[in-house]
């Protein structure tokens, strides 16, 4: 009979190998997968982990997927530490597209280009007013913050298709639900014409810098951890719950919001129904498996946007199924969870006597 | 032929060995004592006779015949019942109806109701089979857990600490009861590690000490010196204790009444005491008497309480938060050191940050002077840990106890409120918490000791008060308290206390 067993001193080294590992694991299930579907694993694995960073445009596009996962992942990771789920990051990030997209589709031909930063506040606000409605629900009536931030996405989503359909509708946009394309002025600046890299990039590692010295250097940091870790300890301390409830989905929902104004007036250049790629959901595995440590967080959304391509390019010239994406940061998540399990726990064969 | 015979048992847990090669040999009707400190190993000897843990060495014999028990069904089929110290019992279902639960099929309720009410008349255990346990004092409680234990008829009955949660009269009721199941042969097996309880109950004593047995001797026979000297393997410390004249009133309680905040909490009913500065003013109460719900109102926790009610140095805090407190010089050592007292997963010097909030500055953080000033508490306290790096969950109780004892005695508090000081907490740490304790008072420091080991509060406190029912008794020097006076107040029975403790029926007991 097989045991789990805790063992005594969880290893420290391991909590930082334990995503390598979990990594490895995954590349061994993927070639797995891709044999029984009968392709070339080496292919496969050419898809997702050299095309991504082969050269200076494949880095651009890798970019602009890794930074909205980054920007969110590091909001929720400050999130999930002070234990407040909230699972509802997609549907900040629309409500960030939707507020930015308001100010943005408002440019005119004589705006000046610094018109940019009112639309990324815009998109924050929003992503915080989406996050600040489960926190006033959990907060005033004890409403589960799953729940409801969960099934706020949906909400979100039809808040977006009444815009584009209705009143934001671009009038020579052959009735497509979109707006108009934002001008110039309220674009996010690219480093360089040949890549789609923009400052956007710039801004989410900047974020990561703040992120660790609020966590690790400050006393408000501080309290939001313990008040995740601990509650009882936090009580006994005095630091407030319901502060550490707010911070988190404030904070979690003007990441998500920023992320999305990034989005829109970043690589998309205009609102529509497409705009939503599941960044949202994609950045809770983003956060878990970074260690929800800023640092962790970083190479962990430069991972994931490598599955990201990587899905889209085997698509596109291997003919595999557009969910192996999916597949794989499932399969990522699951090495993570089961690597995680023996850090703190050994396997024991125990003869049944 | 023995009813038990354990011999050359072995546990071994990662990192300690928790039993080495322990033998224990049980006689029909004998009542057998397991004396040891925490942690010398006698919870776990006694789940693997009951089957909860396997052995991973060692020969179990029952009745002369050798035996494997895999589980607790194992262990009843064989005539074995155990009480364990933390009460395995359904708050919203009535006595009978958890009674019921441990039972096998074809039992009906009625039935079960009936033999409840059999038993405990046939050995004087008071249970009213049809109250719901929410509404039962832990002393019922205990009752309804030992009426299920002696529905099967055991053979061993297996008692784990029963004591520590018994105001001193039932404890006398307890010990009635299982003298008469011992008299009709049904063999006991008692762990504790209360020396005078043992010299007056048992029988036989097997003496514990880091999992190995160092002594069996008969308990009538020995002296408290020197069961002590075998349990701990030295002496134990003396504490100097000097007459003192307590100064200003530092904390002052008064008139305070919080209605309880759930179905199974206690009511705050009318409280007013107050502790000077350089004394040590000792709170007594079976817990679960509104210890828990007074500490919340006076470390801040709970700033719900009417204004005026809670005064420090004359200023009114009951609306203040804990940092204002602390401010003032109020500091706090809660019962829970794991979890409230510290964040397990964070390393001592992060875990300074609680309650020292001089160690940031204007909101930013310096790992170094939170290592140094952690550096600091392992020295001065003696803490035996890996450093300042060392996460809170890899201390041992002891050790951990003297680090938040310690981080609030640094502090400098001018009013120190402890619950539980040294629960948990083998001897020679006790002994030290209780002597910084005692220096901090002979700095003109106001200490409010709450515990549940009489004890420990009869050697170290200036003066006492008592908490039963929600409610505080008035205050008395210890030099004029005894033991059984303490005793019955616990039970509420105070002179001038009217009302009748709603959670206190000990009272009744105590009087028939």
């Amino acid at each position: 009979m097989l045991k789990l067993e805790p063992r005594h001193d969880p290893s420290r080294v391991m909590t930082y190998l334990s995503p390598v590992i979990a990594l490895l694991a995954t590349v061994l299930l993927g070639v797995c997968l891709f044999l029984a579907l009968g392709k070339d694993p080496a292919r496969c694995l050419e898809m997702f982990f050299v095309a991504p960073v082969k050269d200076a445009r494949a880095l651009g596009e890798m970019s602009i997927k890794a930074t909205p996962l980054l920007l969110i992942g590091l909001g929720l990771s400050l999130c999930f530490r002070s234990s407040v789920w909230n699972i509802g990051a997609e549907g900040q990030f629309i409500l960030g597209t939707v507020f930015a997209s308001g100010v943005a589709i408002r440019a005119t031909e004589q705006s000046s280009p610094l018109m940019v930063v009112p639309v990324l506040l815009a998109g924050m606000a929003g992503g915080m007013l989406w996050g600040a409605i489960t926190a006033i629900l959990r907060d005033r009536f004890n409403a589960n913050e799953i729940l409801v931030s969960l099934m706020l996405v949906y909400v979100a989503e039809q808040v977006l298709g009444y815009l584009v359909y209705g009143p934001w509708k671009d009038p020579d946009g052959y009735n497509f639900p979109q707006t108009v394309t934002f001008l110039d002025a309220v674009r996010v600046p690219r480093f360089a014409p040949a890549s789609r890299a923009n400052a956007g990039t710039a801004l989410a590692l900047f974020a990561v810098g703040v992120f660790w010295v609020f966590l690790h250097r400050t006393h408000a940091g501080y309290r939001l951890l313990v008040s995740g870790m601990a509650p009882a300890a936090a009580r006994y301390a005095g630091f407030s719950a319901r502060s550490a409830l707010w911070t988190a989905f404030l904070v979690s929902g003007g990441m998500a919001g920023l992320a999305g104004a990034l989005e829109v007036a970043g690589p998309v250049g205009q609102l529509t129904t497409h705009v939503p790629l599941g960044y949202g959901f994609a950045a809770i595995i983003v956060a878990f498996v970074g260690r929800l440590n800023p640092i962790g967080v970083l190479f962990s959304a430069v991972l994931m946007s490598m599955f990201y391509i990587g899905g889209e390019l085997s698509q596109a010239r291997l003919g595999l199924p557009r969910s192996v994406t999916g597949v794989f940061q499932g399969l990522l998540l699951f090495a993570l969870l089961t690597c995680d399990t023996f850090i703190n726990y050994r396997l024991r064969w125990i003869s049944p006597s | 032929m023995l009813r038990l015979e354990l011999s050359g048992i072995t546990k071994q847990y990662p990192g300690v060995r928790a039993n080495d090669s322990v033998s224990l040999r049980v006689a029909p009707g004998q009542i057998h004592a397991v004396l040891g400190e925490n942690g010398a190993g006698k919870s776990t000897l006694m789940k693997i006779a009951y089957g909860a843990v396997q052995p991973d060495a060692g020969e179990i014999r029952w009745n002369g015949r050798p035996v494997v028990i895999k589980s607790p069904e194992d262990a009843r089929d064989l005539g074995i019942a155990m009480v364990f110290q933390h009460f395995s019992l359904f708050e919203t279902l009535t006595a009978a109806e958890n009674v019921w639960l441990g039972l096998g099929r074809g039992w009906t309720l009625p039935r079960v109701i009936d033999r409840v009410r059999e038993v405990s008349h046939q050995y004087g255990l008071d249970v009213d089979p049809l109250r719901p346990v929410h509404s039962l004092a832990v002393g019922e409680r205990q009752r309804v857990e030992i009426v299920r234990a002696l529905l099967g008829a055991p053979e061993l009955l297996i008692l784990d600490e029963p004591t520590s949660v018994l105001t001193p009269p039932a404890v006398q009721k307890l010990f009635a009861t299982l003298r008469r199941l011992s008299s009709e042969g049904c063999s006991i097996l008692y762990i504790s590690h209360k020396l005078d309880e043992i010299r007056s109950l048992c029988q036989h004593c097997t003496v514990l000490r880091g999992g190995k047995v160092v002594g069996e001797v008969d308990p009538k026979k020995e002296t408290n010196a020197s069961l002590s000297r075998l349990m701990i393997g030295s002496e134990p410390p003396e504490l100097p204790h000097t007459e003192r004249t307590p100064g200003e009133p530092s904390l002052e309680v008064s008139k305070l009444s919080v209605p309880k905040r759930d179905q199974f909490g206690t009511s705050l009913e009318d409280i007013t005491f107050t502790v000077r500065s350089g004394e040590i003013l000792g709170m007594a109460g079976v817990s679960g008497n509104g210890q828990k719900e007074l500490l919340a109102v006076l470390s801040g926790e709970d700033t719900k309480s009417r204004p005026g009610s809670v005064k420090l140095f004359g200023r009114d805090i009951a609306g203040a938060k804990p940092q204002a407190r602390r401010k003032h010089g109020l500091h706090f050592v809660p019962e829970e050191r794991l979890g409230r007292a510290t964040v397990p997963s964070l390393s001592l010097a992060e875990n300074t940050l609680l309650t020292r909030d001089e160690v940031s500055r204007s909101g930013w953080l310096f790992p170094s002077a939170l290592r140094d000033l952690a550096r600091r508490l392992i020295e001065r306290f003696n803490v035996k840990a890996n450093g300042p790096d060392a996460s809170a969950r890899s201390l041992s109780g002891g050790n951990l106890q003297k680090f938040v004892v310690g981080r609030e005695i640094d502090a400098r508090p001018k009013v120190l409120i402890v619950s539980q000081p040294t629960w948990g907490v083998d001897v020679g740490a006790a002994a030290q918490i209780r002597g910084e304790l005692i220096k901090l008072r002979d700095g003109g420091c106001a200490v409010l000791v709450v515990s549940e080991e009489l004890d420990e509060l009869f050697e170290v406190s200036d003066a006492m008060i008592v908490i039963a029912g929600g409610r505080v008794s008035p205050r008395i020097p210890t030099r004029n308290a005894t033991v059984e006076q303490i005793g019955e107040w616990m039970s509420g029975l105070w002179p001038g206390n009217t009302v009748v403790a709603p959670r206190d029926v000990e009272a009744s007991v105590a009087q028939a």
